[in-house]
């Protein structure tokens, strides 16, 4: 039962896939085709050479019939070798549309137990490929083989802060990382941010969770780019939770009650107009986060410490 | 809905991120303050504003929204475009005016 469970997820890929991939991505397009007015001994010859077991009947560009190695097998028998193929092949064909998903392919082969399907262009009409349950098979394992190296590649780069933290011993481990920020620089903000986020990925961190936190620091990073001559991110990873501390030298903050008021900006017009200075930075830094903490003195600087639980 | 039928029902200016337009749009949000945008925007809506800088980019991939639409036709930088490609995030623009373009949306369906 346990073996059956562990399975289930790359079940449900297959099953993803079959609806997501085409019958033209794995049908065979290179078709051999007779003619309704060719004989059985041309039937045998194809499919003994080509090692095929079937062959669509196709009349100017249009599939009329199909015969398969059955049939071929009852007319040697019965020596209906010269008959031609318009007597004994199936007139009634189902067929499949190249642009159908191959979930409708799987569904069809369960239902008739043919070995093909002739696939028709769905505004044509005209026949453009063979599928059997090989194609499919091989189609199905193409994709699985190209997802499961995205997987891997993607896990390679992946260090996993909760292994490194676990693996190391003290008592107390910590990561740190220090980004500047210049001031004035405003059109740059957002770099910084960008540099972070691509480590915590790395790092194995959740979407979400990192989520939360790049928009604290993003606004923390369009603080220090408007408000200052320049400062410092640094980043403090250890087990459990990431600090964050936003340092600057000037100018601070007046009044820190008003400036943590939404709405509230000191924001100059041309900062305004590119659509800074909303006065939600702060309020918004603290709704994301699960602990910040603020320190100014105007003409030396401010501090700003955040945290969030992982 | 996908980018594809926002840019084909709208009549949109395709300017970056053109192999993209295949992403799903899961709703939408207009602003032109960052901050704004930041805390009430939701992953993969398209998001309608005025503003072209480069930043507009840091706020779409924190976000993970599908698209930029700018409007009354305003032109973006070519820093911005460049940001786009590399950041994968596709922008449009429309002639028309951030309220008129967001009410075509809702009429798609676009909620």
């Amino acid at each position: 039962m346990k073996g059956r469970v562990k399975h289930l997820p790359r079940i449900q890929k297959t099953q993803q896939l079959a609806y997501e991939l085409k019958i033209k991505e794995a049908m065979n397009k290179k078709v051999l085709t007779l003619s309704p007015e060719d004989t059985m001994l041309d039937v045998k010859k194809i499919l003994k050479n080509r090692r095929i077991s079937g062959i669509p009947i196709v009349q100017s560009k249009k599939l009329v019939g199909i015969v398969s190695i059955e049939d071929l097998i009852r007319c040697l028998s019965a020596g209906l070798m010269n008959e031609k193929i318009k007597n004994i092949m199936t007139a009634k064909v189902v067929a499949l549309f190249s642009d159908e998903p191959l979930v409708h392919a799987i569904n069809k082969f369960d239902r008739y137990g043919f070995g093909r399907f002739p696939v028709l262009d769905h505004d044509t009409g005209k026949l453009v490929g063979i599928v059997t349950k090989k194609d499919i098979i091989q189609c199905l394992l193409r994709a699985l083989e190209i997802h499961y190296y995205a997987q891997e590649s993607k896990r390679k780069h992946r260090y996993r802060a909760d292994s490194l933290f676990k693996e190391i011993l003290s008592d107390w481990t910590t990561l740190t990382m220090i980004y500047h920020v210049k001031g004035g620089d405003f059109k740059k903000a957002g770099e910084q941010s960008d540099r972070l986020k691509e480590n915590l990925l790395k790092l194995g961190y959740s979407d979400e969770y990192i989520r939360r936190l790049i928009i604290a620091v993003l606004e923390a990073e369009m603080n220090l780019a408007i408000f200052t001559s320049g400062g410092n991110i640094i980043m403090q990873i250890e087990r459990g939770k990431i600090t964050v501390r936003v340092v600057d030298h000037g100018p601070g903050i007046l009044d820190i009650e008003l400036a943590m008021q939404p709405g509230y900006s000191t924001a100059p017009d041309f900062v305004r107009e590119l659509g800074f200075g909303a006065g939600m930075g702060l309020p918004n830094i603290k709704n994301c986060t699960d602990e910040m903490r603020l320190e100014s003195i105007v003409g030396k600087g401010t501090n700003l410490e955040f945290c969030i639980y992982n | 809905m996908k980018l594809r039928e926002l840019v084909k029902y709208l009549d949109l200016d395709v300017l970056a991120g053109k192999n993209l337009l295949g992403r799903n749009v899961s709703g939408g949000y207009a602003g032109d303050m960052l901050s704004d945008v930041l805390a009430n925007s939701g992953k993969g809506n398209v998001w309608v504003t005025m503003q072209i800088h480069p930043n507009v980019l840091a706020v779409a991939t924190t976000k993970d929204l599908s698209g930029i639409l700018m409007t009354n036709g305003r032109k973006p930088e070519a820093e911005t475009l460049r940001k786009a490609e590399e950041k994968k995030i596709p922008i449009m623009v429309s002639l028309l005016s951030t309220y008129k373009i967001v009410g075509r949306l809702y009429e798609l369906g676009i909620r």
